[in-house]
């Protein structure tokens, strides 16, 4: 199986701190992965290392042959990167319909000049563009919700546009941060679900930061913990769960006697 | 080193270096003629440091209050050019009313301080209304939406000023112990410059000492950091941000009357032209840092008094000093290009994600 | 949940006080005089009573809303609270003017002020003032209490009649000037002469009277429109949304613009000569405006140096075809191309450096670089080149085969083909690729990059096609006055623009129509009012910004989604999950 994602002694400093210090980490094509760890461990900085927000100070990060470091956020998504943010960033005073359209920009050719003559070619990407949005919109759940305006969908269908935004885009590699945050059960049951499909039936391999300990056991083919910036643990669900390293991180020193209790609080 | 390779270079660091350049030869390539030519003593050089930095006391004064309230609100508060035309143009009457009964110059000092605490009295009021008026209701509202205000009110302020004092030039009435001028070593000094630098020199270190050392402005510090932090730790937020307004307003308006020493005119657009170069001296010097905006008021008094004709006149410019406006705001545009975060500045123009 | 406790009568006190203020304000920065001469209803008040008595009747009005629910009563006794204590501020203002001289300060402090303010009639007039002020906060208190219905009914109908007696000169002009076209009207049409001047004669004679508007008429006239407001209130609400249409809605779609393309083509013969320099100035507004909605509006770049790529338009039209500075001598069609394409250049000079900035920033670099462009134009160091103080005369005019458009009229075709050409290219981009890039970016630039926008070019594009709008106006504008000036490429044009697409409401292109004809025509219309345009502007901008930020004409979101034969999904109950076919 090939790599989609590589990262190689990743390090990003704010002023003396480091928020990231050397983080190997691999992705495997069509996998689950998760990285998970408490708050402030740098897992959002390494988001956005990835999709240029930020460029690290050290080390590389190759997505399958290209090298994304030092890239600008809009050219990391035209090699086929796409990502969600923590507190939903969407496009408000825009309708849902236009949010996803926004997300398939890249794919699109119609400049300014086809834009305001709109000849039968743009005329013709239009079209599509908004075929494939249509079902884009049932494809996550949202038929029937294209003409509002994004600020007015409930929170949880606010996620599922996000999601829908970066997959227009058509990525090969989604970055999910925090996608069930705010969710009831049954809301994270179907997110976990909706997961899954966007692997099994579009292709898309994912890389997802995730609190609830529920999720990401059942969902991760491969979980990568940090604390402090560091790599501390990598492994699959049971083997974190086991790890010592991982249940001092999430709570405390003191605590790695009493194993059977953490671990049950690793599990959710 | 390698890294830095990686970032592509575009087509817009071409332009903006290549503009960049070219200005700067321009500047180094108009100093040499100039200094070459001869035609200026260097008395002339020395007169016109020392009308820059009077110049650069008073922009320090009206930077003062745009760095305070970016430092604490992240908002370019556009209508503080009226702050600080509010205060010299209704102080101007009591200043006039006090020369013509005498007691000015029976008595210049109290009469001054008279003059100075009703000019401070009124841009702070001015500076306190607008917040609570205008800014606090828009405190979570999108970027664009409380500078919209801030334009609209700077209009509507000006106008109301014209409304209310008329929309002519009122001239201001100079104490007869500032006329003058002193003479040292050949170089002839005003006495209202003496006074602006000093009088500019005093409030500086007095509104440092305020930020730095008093709670109050341990307080201002601590909301600018974080404000759901500063609520937590018991700071009353709105409270402290309409003190940074008030302190913004009082050094606008003690900066109005040492303006008006210099420039002993006042009316309604007073503020426009002094507002902008100051904000510039507060880019310049890093908006968000007092020590910055003095460092960078100052500097820029300098090349404002002396810049044209140092770089213009060598290269054959006729009337340099038409462009002193024009130098002082292509730095701006050329600071916030280079080096948004001014010279001491640590607060980023652009921050991503 | 802690509420705040509120003093019905500590509000009223403090809503009183708020009036005067206003009031005073309005009274001390001239208004009221200006406006004394104005009457709305002849006879019975005049805009200046209007302005120094309204801020009682607008705060009884809040104060009802923000102390309610109380009996009918005591927000009755609030309002005449708030309206008491309002008008004895000003009443206060007046005695003070008899001890103090106030005009040594405030120079609209004169006798006519306060004989304004106490309906000629000098001290015992001051009981005038306050019963008048006391009527007022009833009122406007009492109108609250009314069905909600009703009262906004009558608060419409109360401003039509103000909107209507302000109004009369305009009307009254133009009616005449209607009669007179009438005169060379052919035989066959003298029936539609008589209608006309019966017509005019009816609204001269009958509506209004030699100033404001009748009073039985104001009667009438407030009745009509408050039923029709009842009734309009009365009907559901469309939506602010576009969709595709039926095939009714698109036929009436079109006769509308049909219609609104007629009216503007008609418009300098239905107002007159009088009005074409008005039109022509609204046009050039327009023109701006269209081209700032695209920054501004769409993209949510704020430039508040406009002007410059106005100015460089205007400039560029005059260094190329007069014949003073003798350089190129173009004809005016010869040079538009090289003008305009100076423009872009100097939009993509600008744009490419700064447009790396964040909002604020950004307003402020395009503020300098207009001052820039100014100043350089003003200087004698250019002056061989743009000629300095005195600007370039003789600019060359449009010419179409051996017609010279040089009349105002012919001008305004000039502009309105221009606005035409113009507001379709918006019309277009608003919904192509490129607009929706430009929408994402004004919405959240961090995320539109990371959905794939180079952000800077996007920017850019948005940036140059202002400022081809900009230069487009501003060569017409050369053309139109033969010459430019330094003086007239001021902050002042940039701030114009800006606060006509925001009150017309940002991103909205019929915005930009509402907001031009609302704020360039009106100071041209009302002469009391052009002294107070920019107290206005600004008072608009900040009003606004706090309660309606979307302005008087929101931008419309066209419907994609949804085919003709398909229903909305209620909010309610939410649709079907995740079980559906995959696409």
């Amino acid at each position: 199986m090939a790599e989609v994602l590589v990262s190689k002694k990743l390090t990003k400093r704010f002023g003396g701190l480091e928020a990231l210090s050397r983080i190997d980490l691999e992705v495997q094509e069509n996998s689950i992965q998760s990285i998970i760890g408490p708050n402030g461990a740098g897992k959002t900085t390494f988001f956005n290392c990835v999709t240029g927000f930020y460029t690290p100070e050290e080390g590389e990060i190759f997505f399958y042959t290209h090298n994304l470091t030092g890239l600008s956020p809009d050219r990391v998504t035209k090699l086929g990167v796409a990502r969600t943010y923590q507190n939903i960033r969407l496009f408000k005073n825009m309708t849902v319909v236009e949010n996803i359209l926004v997300g398939m920009h890249p794919h699109m050719k119609a400049g300014l000049i086809q834009g305001i003559l709109r000849d039968r070619a743009t005329r013709r990407e239009e079209q599509e563009s908004l075929e494939e949005a249509r079902r884009l919109l049932r494809f996550v759940g949202l038929r029937g919700r294209g003409d509002m305006m994004a600020m007015n969908l409930p929170y949880g269908e606010q996620r599922r546009l996000e999601i829908a935004r970066a997959v227009a885009s058509r990525p090969k590699l989604l970055l999910l941060d925090e996608p069930t945050a705010g969710m009831n059960p049954s809301e994270t049951q179907d997110m976990v679900h909706f997961i899954r499909r966007l692997r099994d039936e579009l292709g898309i391999t994912i890389l997802l930061i995730e609190h609830q300990m529920r999720v990401v056991m059942n969902i991760s083919e491969l979980i990568t913990v940090l604390d402090f910036g560091e790599k501390i643990a990598e492994g699959t669900p049971a083997q974190i769960q086991k790890d010592t390293r991982v249940i001092e991180a999430y709570l405390g020193r003191g605590a790695a006697s009493g194993l059977g209790q953490q671990q049950s609080a690793l599990a959710g | 080193m390698l890294r830095t390779w990686r970032q592509r270079i575009t087509l817009t660091d071409i332009v903006v270096w290549a503009i960049g350049v070219a200005i700067g030869a321009v500047i180094i390539i108009g100093t040499i003629a100039t200094l070459r030519s001869g035609k200026y003593s260097a008395n002339t050089w020395l007169d016109l440091t020392v009308k820059g930095l009077a110049l650069g006391g008073v922009y320090a004064l009206i930077a003062m209050g745009y760095t305070l309230v970016y430092g604490i609100l992240r908002m370019i508060n556009f209508a503080h050019s009226e702050v600080f035309m509010s205060g010299p143009f209704t102080a101007v009457f009591l200043a006039n009313a006090l020369s013509r009964s005498g007691f000015m110059d029976r008595q210049p000092l109290i009469g001054m301080l008279l003059v100075l605490a009703l000019s401070i009295a009124v841009s702070m009021t001015i500076a306190v209304l607008l917040e609570r008026i205008a800014y606090r209701p828009l405190r979570h509202a999108p970027r664009l939406v409380p500078l919209i205000t801030a334009i609209g009110a700077s209009f509507f302020l000006q106008y109301v000023f014209r409304g209310l004092y008329g929309s002519g030039f009122q001239a201001y009435a100079i104490p007869k112990v500032l006329q003058g001028s002193i003479t040292i070593g050949g170089l002839r000094i005003f006495n209202t410059q003496i006074a602006v630098i000093l009088g500019a020199l005093g409030m500086m270190f007095a509104l440092y000492a305020i930020v730095q050392w008093t709670k109050t402005g341990k307080a201002m510090r601590a909301v600018s950091e974080d404000k759901e932090a500063a609520a937590l730790m018991g700071i009353d937020v709105d409270r402290i941000i309409s003190l940074t307004f008030a302190l913004g307003g009082i050094s606008a308006g003690a900066a109005g009357i040492l303006y008006a020493l210099l420039f002993p005119v006042v009316n309604f657009i007073m503020g426009f032209i002094p507002g902008l170069k100051a904000f510039t001296a507060a880019v310049l010097g890093g908006i968000g840092n007092v020590p910055g905006a003095f460092l960078g008021a100052m500097i820029l008094g300098l090349i404002e008094s002396i810049g044209p004709n140092l770089f213009l006149d060598g290269l054959g410019v006729p009337t340099p000093s038409q462009l002193k406006d024009a130098i002082a705001f292509t730095i701006l545009v050329f600071i916030l290009i280079f080096r948004p975060t001014g010279i001491l500045g640590e607060r980023m123009a652009q921050s991503k994600a | 949940m802690h509420t705040k406790s509120i003093s019905p009568w500590k509000e009223a006190v403090q809503a009183g006080l708020i009036a005067g203020a206003i009031a005073v304000l309005l009274n001390l920065v001239g208004m009221t005089t200006a406006f004394s001469g104005r009457y709305i209803v002849s006879g019975w008040f005049t805009m200046g009573q209007v302005l120094f008595l309204v801020p009682m009747f607008i705060l009884a009005y809040t104060t009802a809303r923000k102390i309610a629910p109380q009996p009918a009563m005591h927000t009755a006794l609030a309002g005449l609270v708030c309206g008491v204590i309002g008008s004895a501020v000003q009443a206060g203002l007046v005695l003070l003017g008899q001890v103090v001289n106030l005009r040594a300060m405030f120079i609209n402090a004169s006798p006519q002020l306060f004989e304004i303010l106490t309906f000629g009639r000098d001290l015992p007039g001051l009981l005038l003032l306050l019963l008048a002020g006391s009527i007022m906060g009833v009122v406007g208190a009492v109108i609250f209490l009314l069905p909600e219905r009703l009262a906004k009914s009558v608060l419409q109908a109360l401003l039509w009649i103000l909107l209507l007696g302000l109004l009369r000169d305009l009307v009254s002009t133009v009616t005449a000037q209607w009669v007179i076209k009438t005169k060379a009207f052919p035989d066959w049409l003298g029936w539609a002469g008589v209608l006309i001047t019966s017509l005019s004669t009816f609204i001269n004679k009958t509506i209004y009277s030699a100033s404001g508007l009748k009073p039985l008429s104001a009667i009438v006239l407030f009745l009509l429109v408050g039923a029709w407001a009842y009734w309009r209130y009365g009907r559901p609400k469309r939506a602010r949304i576009t969709g595709p249409l039926t095939r009714r809605q698109q036929t009436q779609r079109v006769l509308g613009l049909g219609g609104i393309a007629l009216l503007f083509i008609l418009l300098p013969s239905i107002l007159g000569i009088f009005f074409a320099e008005i039109l022509d100035n609204v046009g050039l507004y327009i023109l701006m405006g269209l081209g700032l909605n695209i920054v501004v509006g769409f993209a949510g770049l704020l430039d508040l140096g406009y002007v410059a790529f106005y100015a460089i338009g205007a400039y560029a039209m005059g260094v190329l075809t007069s014949p003073e500075l003798g350089f190129f001598n173009l004809t005016f069609w010869e040079a538009l191309p090289f003008a305009l394409l100076a423009t872009v250049i100097a939009g993509v000079i600008l744009g490419l450096p700064i447009l790396k900035m964040r909002g604020d920033y950004l307003a402020i670099v395009t503020l300098g670089f207009g001052e820039i462009v100014r100043l350089l134009a003003l200087s004698d160091w250019l002056r061989p080149w743009l000629g300095g103080t005195q600007g370039i005369q003789r600019i060359g005019q449009p010419t179409i085969g051996s017609i010279i458009l040089d009349s105002q009229q012919d001008l305004y075709y000039l502009f309105l083909a221009a606005i035409g050409i113009v507001a379709f290219i918006a019309w277009r981009l608003k919904d192509s690729r490129i607009g929706r890039a430009w929408m994402a970016i004004r919405e959240d630039e961090d995320v539109a990059m990371a959905m794939g926008i180079n952000h800077v070019a996007t920017k850019l594009l948005a940036f140059a096609t202002g400022a081809l709008f900009s230069g487009l106006a501003g060569t017409i504008f050369a053309a139109k006055l033969h010459s430019v000036y330094p003086h007239s490429m001021n902050f002042l044009v940039s701030i114009n623009v800006l606060s006509l697409i925001i009150i017309g409401g940002m991103g909205s292109i019929p915005g930009v129509f509402v907001g031009a004809f609302v704020l360039i025509a009106a100071p041209d219309l009302l002469r009391e009012f052009a002294e107070y345009r920019y107290l206005a502007y600004g008072a608009l901008l900040v009003a606004m910004m706090l309660t309606r930020p979307e302005g008087l004409w929101p931008e419309e979101r066209r419907r994609l989604e949804l085919h003709e034969e398909e229903g909305e999904v209620p909010l309610g109950e939410p649709p079907p999950v995740l079980n559906t076919p995959g696409g």
